[in-house]
């Protein structure tokens, strides 16, 4: 509960219209994306100064009240839930491009800039911002900064944290720091900028970011190919790799998926193919016809059935347009969607698509895989309807299975969808005790109280 | 619905139906009022997450819930590119109708949608006096857009640029019943409440082209509203009231289409009607169905079934460009035929505006309780219009007509607001 001083205080700071705490606005800011309980916050405080940003942070510290700072509300793993109750830190009106430098390739910007509008912008002035989130259209970049969001492009340009070159941020006793630089190269101190990347709101409330941009690819060529089974298809994916050929983009989709892309968006996927991989290599006009033509003799020469090349914009966009309607085509067969997010070394994806198989098997569930096949980035993702509570045990139980497969295959429990309150409790199993003790002293030693969102990624 | 089994039988479809949103949030990339806001309440997750609250704990704040539930334009926006196929409009109509019927409507509301709107000859005699009076309130102020402003300081009309009603509604013109032509064709024409009322210039161009074609038409002039303001507003028994006075004159269906030139008038036979209307009769649940596969739009009715030639436009032609009203593109997916009736006429030139498709931020009575979140929506859309350089702006709902003719009568340009049926008629002799 806040006291009713306390919210004038916040008030004061914000503006009265700036802050929420009718019941019927504070359900609308319990949940995200994961599929988790809603908790209600007791204030919602919306400010549209960073200068009233800060001093929120204060207020809250100075109250020990806990602070969830919300982008876009668009993360998989409840980093946004405010599980402690407490205020909900709105980002979204703290959106503004603050400067894009096309000589020196940087970009300033606010917190709440939605990905896609900013991306937009850079590429107005041709340059190029590559971390593509699937949310893009939505998430802000402090969100993606905070998750270490990845996208479409990362086998080739990386993600976002290869992105930020500075972090300005609010401490927890609201003193504005600044951290990074906007030269290329850097060095002075710790490396303060890439341990607010990923931290999920548990270090600091970040401001601005200086963002590194680089120049576009002069063209692209997108191909579509399809397998007869997984086994071909992963191992195209080494093979391709091996030939030390980058592509920008190599997705991957297994069977189930292909059928409800193909009952769903009908867009002329065989349905009697075991997986498809979609590819798209980029650079100049030379390398992208000698990078193509090398990637389809390897399909080739690994078992695909059929390859299709797109000619131009409109047949690359189809082989886009399968990728994109895949998680939709999936979320319209059950009622609620699990969307998962392990990681496995790229050889071991036929392993861990075995590993799928048998979790499905196990527990009864409705699996379809689909993902980043490039990074080994898979997204198995699980249909069920989250009232029917025994299947919902089942999927509890195939989602804990599901990371013990990958950690068992030296993957990981998040290749870019983050940690959050969804996985806090297998960190020791893919780190160790001690490891998890020493991000526990940083957390300690930057926020004493633990009001920076608290319960997120470090557990209780 | 004052009946409590049908609330109930609502609640549950209702939960069936917030189950399928996933909480992704993509939502909030199309949504027009959470663009202006950056309200979660506003956006259709937020919605759909305060009424899985109504629907499993029954309440604590009806009156808050219905507040954020009215604080949307029902554009659509949101399930046309929603990835889990959430139907976020056909929820908050129900919603609406649940939470309406748990507070009772407003006395306000009540005597506009009891009242008038459910008795047409009350309403339409008071329009007819308020036709008479209405230049001693209002002084025009843009002779192309054909617009007006109050000249008292009044709080229902603000800062509203408005229309004019007709001098004649389009019903005075009588009960039509002509037979099939040279089209051997047969349709009977829905004109709605603002085209009846406001742009009877609309209705008829729309006489003109059912002529030129040879279509019989069947126009009694008793029909009501379509009922889609009251179910906005919640009220379920003013719906259900017209939709029975409406299936008594249509439920025959003694013609091949049901043409409206609205979109919002459509999309309410093609699918409001069947999706509220679960509890009537089976004979008026046949009927209903039959109006819902003959409902069509004017610009696809010229467009798909009478067929027009695309001619290139003119040198030195008038440039037009287009609003693709929600229900209309969102709901019926009808865009392409507008611009295929558009360029079937020689001296226009169609230049299209970045974003026709965003919601122009009208949305009924939206316009009414949020007008300066209605405005700054409006004066996006404006903005695009403006920037095409164009000499009318076409838009096939009546709605949208006369917002966006406030929002460009406001910044005082000199464009015309048109109907694109009215284009296509002046093409013929
Ligand atoms: C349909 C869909 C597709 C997706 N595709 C991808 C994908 O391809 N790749 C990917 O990596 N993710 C993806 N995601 C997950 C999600 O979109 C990303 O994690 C995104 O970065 C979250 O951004 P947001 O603005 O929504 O952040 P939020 O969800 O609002 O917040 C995420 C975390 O960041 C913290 N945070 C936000 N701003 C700040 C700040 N200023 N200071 C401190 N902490 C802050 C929050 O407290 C929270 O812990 C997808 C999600 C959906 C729903
Ligand atoms: S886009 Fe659809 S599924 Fe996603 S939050 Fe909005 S309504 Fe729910
Ligand atoms: S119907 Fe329109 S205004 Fe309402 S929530 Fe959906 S997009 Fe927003």
């Amino acid at each position: 509960m806040v006291s009713q001083s306390l919210k004038q205080a916040f008030a004061t700071v914000v503006g009265s219209d700036n802050i929420m705490d009718a019941e019927a606005d504070k359900h609308s800011y319990s949940y995200d994306a994961a599929v988790l309980d809603p908790v209600l916050p007791s204030l919602v405080v919306r400010p549209t100064t960073m200068e009233a940003m800060g001093k929120v942070v204060k207020l809250c510290n100075d109250n020990g009240l806990p602070i969830t700072v919300r982008g876009a509300g668009s993360n998989l793993s409840g980093g946004t839930i405010p599980s402690k109750g407490g205020v909900v830190l709105l980002t979204n009106a703290l959106d503004k491009i603050i400067e894009i430098n096309e000589e020196d390739m940087y970009a300033v910007v606010q917190t709440g800039a939605i990905t896609a509008k900013f991306a937009n912008a850079v590429a107005a002035k041709g340059l190029f911002y590559p971390p593509d989130p699937g949310s893009q259209a939505v998430s802000t970049l402090g969100g993606n900064v905070a998750e270490n969001a990845g996208g479409l492009r990362g086998l080739k340009y990386g993600v976002t944290k290869d992105y930020v070159m500075g972090v300005n941020f609010f401490d927890v006793d609201g003193n504005w720091c600044k951290s990074g630089s906007k030269t290329v190269k850097c060095v002075t101190g710790l490396n303060i900028p890439q341990l607010m990347v990923g931290s999920e709101g548990t270090l600091a409330v970040m401001s601005e970011f200086i963002l590194k941009l680089v120049p576009p690819p002069q063209t692209s060529k997108a191909m579509m190919a399809i397998f007869p089974d997984i086994m071909t298809a992963s191992r195209t994916v080494s093979a391709i790799i091996a030939a030390k050929v980058v592509p920008c983009t190599l997705e991957f989709m297994d069977n189930f998926t292909i059928g409800a892309v193909e009952g769903y968006a009908k867009v002329g996927l065989p349905l009697d193919a075991g997986s498809l991989l979609l590819i798209e290599v980029d650079g100049h006009p030379g390398q992208v016809a000698d990078d193509a033509e090398k990637v389809e003799k390897i399909c080739k020469d690994n078992g695909c059935i059929r390859i299709q090349v797109a000619k131009d914009a409109v047949e690359r966009n189809k082989v886009w347009e399968a990728r994109r309607a895949a998680l939709s085509s999936l979320a319209r067969l059950r009622p609620t969607t699990v969307l998962e997010d392990a990681t496995v070394p790229r050889s071991k994806i036929p392993a861990m698509m075995e590993a799928l198989d048998k979790i499905a098997k196990d527990y009864k569930l409705t699996i379809g895989t689909f993902g980043h096949a490039g990074d080994g980035n898979l997204h198995p993702t699980i249909l069920c309807d989250r009232r029917d509570k025994e299947e919902f045990h089942r999927v509890e139980q195939g989602v804990d299975a599901i990371f013990a497969a990958a950690l068992a295959l030296d993957g990981t429990l998040s290749g870019e969808h983050g940690i959050g309150l969804a996985k806090s409790r297998y960190m020791e199993l893919e780190t160790n005790k001690a490891s998890v003790m020493y991000s526990k002293r940083i957390k300690a030693a930057v926020d004493p109280k633990n009001i920076l969102n608290p319960g997120k990624i470090l557990g209780e | 619905m004052a009946d409590l089994n049908q609330m109930l039988k609502m609640l549950g479809e209702l939960d069936d139906q917030l189950v399928n949103c996933m909480r992704c949030g993509m939502c909030q990339s199309v949504c027009p009022v959470f663009a202006e806001t950056g309200r979660e309440a506003d956006v259709a997750r937020g919605k759909i997450a305060l009424l899985e609250f109504l629907g499993h704990e029954m309440i604590s704040d009806t009156k808050g819930v219905k507040d954020r539930l009215d604080k949307c334009l029902l554009c659509g926006s949101c399930a046309a590119a929603c990835p889990s196929g959430v139907k976020a409009v056909d929820i908050f109509l129900k919603a609406r109708a649940i939470v309406t019927a748990f507070i009772g409507l407003s006395p306000v509301k009540k005597a506009i949608f009891r009242g008038m709107l459910s008795k047409p000859k009350l309403f339409n005699n008071l329009l007819a006096i308020g036709t008479k009076f209405q230049g001693l309130f209002t002084s025009p102020v843009n002779d192309i857009i054909g617009s007006s402003c109050s000249k008292l300081l009044s709080p229902v009309l603000g800062d509203r640029h408005l229309l004019s009603l007709a001098d004649k509604p389009l019903r005075s013109a009588g009960n039509l019943n002509t037979a099939p032509g040279k089209s051997g064709l047969k349709v009977a024409f829905f004109y709605g409440c603002v085209v009846d009322k406001m742009f009877t210039t609309v209705g008829e161009a729309m006489l003109k082209v059912f002529k030129h074609h040879g279509v019989g038409v069947y126009m009694p002039i008793d029909q009501v509203c379509c009922g889609v303001p009251s179910l906005a507003s919640g009220d379920m028994k003013s719906f259900e009231d017209l939709v029975r006075m409406n299936l008594k004159l249509f439920g025959k269906g003694d013609f091949d289409y049901i043409i409206t030139p609205c979109g919002t008038c459509t999309s309410a036979f093609h699918h409001v009607w069947p999706l509220m209307c679960s509890d009537f009769s089976q004979e008026e649940r046949a009927q209903i169905e039959m109006l819902a596969s003959k409902a069509m739009d004017i610009n696809a009715f010229i467009a798909d079934k009478l067929g027009v030639s695309v001619v290139e436009s003119a040198v030195g032609a008038k440039k037009v460009t287009i609003h693709d009203p929600c229900h209309l593109k969102k709901s019926l997916g009808v865009s392409g035929q507008v611009r295929t009736v558009l360029k079937a006429n020689p001296n226009l030139d169609v230049v299209e505006m970045s974003g026709s498709d965003v919601c122009c931020g009208c949305g009924g009575s939206f316009n009414l309780q949020h007008y300066s979140v209605s405005t700054k929506i409006g004066k996006k859309k404006r903005d695009s219009i403006a920037a095409t350089g164009a000499d009318i702006v076409a838009a096939g709902c009546p709605a949208c007509m006369m917002q966006i003719a406030d929002m460009m009568s406001q910044a005082g340009d000199r464009i015309a607001v048109k109907h694109p049926v009215e284009l296509y008629a002046q093409t013929l002799g």
